[in-house]
């Protein structure tokens, strides 16, 4: 049977502009068609997970039934009350398939029969309602709206992630023809740049250059300390420029398939290597997962540390603050030793920067500011990044360890 | 003091700037404030003047300037 992974060959793009082409002529004529959309969306999703992918669409199922129990629960309670164990129960229910898949790979070797493709986006979104209804910030929620939400065909396998409140006005607005006309254009180009970046500038660092320097790196490994010959260094460059293009690439199509259906769904990246510091990086690189950590862990954890006094000093919260956002996000990638470490090491690296800005902001007059100054900065930011990306990679566990 | 002056006054105690005459100057662009100073911002807000702010109310479009910040306390009871 067809089976159908999002943004994987030239034959999904034919085919997914092919079911949209009612969709645009709707929007072009004013028109939003919700019962077409939402049948070619669920088509879409299911040519996902047939043949062999059976149980994933299973598990999905199961997961949505499941959130939709948790939300439209906690909806219910919070009309009447609001108590934070409640909150923090929900979360938790919220996150447990999730925590579930992580780690059953960690303990028994082979990937959880609750997993499919996505899972980690949707709970996001789903985590993320729960957080507005606390906060009172979303007073309700309805079955529909929530479950389009949830399920929005282009993003739902690896995002971006948009948040309720934006994708439901962008839902019920229909885009007046210029409008559209102007999300069709910039759709266009997405999707040729995403052509470019995935399938040419992708392909050329992962399938290309990519598995020649790790051969080589593993060839030399006994010949130095660790491992870390020359060819490592550009192991970590070549694959830094490949996980860039790919999901990069990956998230232009999402974007731009979301600005076919007339849904402005933010982008993920801001030209990341040209960041001036590692707070700047994160601001630019896989922005809308950034943005949400900040908004959702970093905001909330340092808002509740103050609130109660825990802890004095505003640089020490917000030291504490970053080691949990970055620890959570670690764990989020997976439970290996080197995502956790990937985790660490950018909490650490924004602890400095945040030192150095600080003691830039001090000694404002002393220290020169020129072009040569913030090449330096950028060169030096891409540097600690790539090297980053290099233990996210897990080549340093092949490398060491197998 | 009114609470223009309050709000003036626990942003210059953040970012060491005077606003009173650049009341459209865009906090975030500028790097002024950051994810924590917004935390101290909503915490002094909340203490100083009863605003009760949750966290995911602020949506950065529309706290980026101090005139903004101010229409906020205004508009708030």
């Amino acid at each position: 049977m067809l089976n159908l992974q999002p943004y994987a060959d030239p034959q999904y793009f034919l085919l997914l502009m092919l079911g949209l082409l009612p969709v645009m002529i709707g929007l072009y004529h004013g028109r939003r068609f919700k019962t077409y959309e939402t049948l070619i969306s669920l088509l879409f999703i299911i040519l996902m997970f047939t043949g062999a992918k059976w149980q994933q669409g299973v598990a999905l199922i199961g997961y949505i039934l499941w959130q939709l129990a948790i939300v439209f629960g906690y909806l219910h309670y919070r009309k009447q009350r609001n108590q934070t164990g409640v909150f923090v129960l929900t979360v938790l229910l919220s996150i447990l398939p999730l925590v579930i898949v992580k780690v059953t790979p960690a303990v028994v070797l082979h990937p959880s029969l609750l997993g499919f493709l996505g899972i980690s986006y949707l709970t996001f979104k789903a985590v993320q309602v729960i957080m507005e209804l606390r906060d009172g910030t979303m007073k309700d929620v309805e079955l529909m709206p929530f479950l389009r939400f949830m399920l929005f065909m282009p993003v739902i396998s690896s995002g971006p992630i948009d948040r309720y409140r934006r994708f439901q006005k962008d839902y019920e607005q229909v885009p007046e023809r210029t409008q559209y006309l102007g999300m069709l254009e910039r759709a266009i180009w997405y999707l040729f740049l995403g052509f470019f970046y995935k399938y040419m500038l992708g392909y050329l660092f992962g399938t290309v250059l990519l598995p020649r320097i790790e051969f080589s790196a593993l060839a030399a490994r006994h010949m130095y300390w660790l491992g870390l010959s020359p060819a490592l260094i550009g192991v970590a460059f070549v694959y830094s420029m490949y996980l860039f293009f790919d999901f990069a690439g990956y998230s232009l199509f999402a974007v731009a398939t979301s600005l076919v259906m007339g849904i402005d769904t933010p982008m993920n990246f801001n030209r990341p290597f040209q960041a001036h510091n590692i707070k700047d990086f994160w601001n630019r690189w896989h922005m809308t997962l950034s943005f949400w950590f900040r908004d959702f862990i970093f905001m909330r954890v340092t808002f509740f540390i103050m609130k109660h006094k825990l802890i004095k000093n505003p640089i020490r919260v917000s030291q504490v603050a970053y080691l949990i956002n970055f620890l959570i996000m670690g764990f989020w990638h997976g439970v290996t030793w080197y995502y956790i470490v990937y985790g660490l090491f950018h909490a650490c690296a924004i602890i400095i920067n945040d030192i150095w800005l600080r003691f830039k902001k001090k000694h404002r007059k002393q220290l020169p500011h020129n072009r040569w100054t913030e090449a330096l900065a950028i060169a030096t930011t891409f540097c600690v990044v790539c090297f980053s990306f290099l233990i996210f990679s897990g080549f340093l566990n092949t490398l060491w360890f197998k | 003091m009114d609470k223009k002056a309050t709000v003036l006054s626990i942003l210059n105690d953040l970012t060491g700037e005077d606003f009173t005459n650049n009341l459209d100057e865009d906090l975030f662009a500028s790097g002024l404030i950051d994810s924590m100073d917004t935390v101290q911002l909503l915490l002094q807000l909340q203490s100083q003047l009863g605003m009760d702010v949750p966290v995911s109310e602020f949506d950065r479009n529309q706290w980026n300037t101090p005139a903004k910040i101010i229409k906020k306390a205004e508009d708030a009871d």
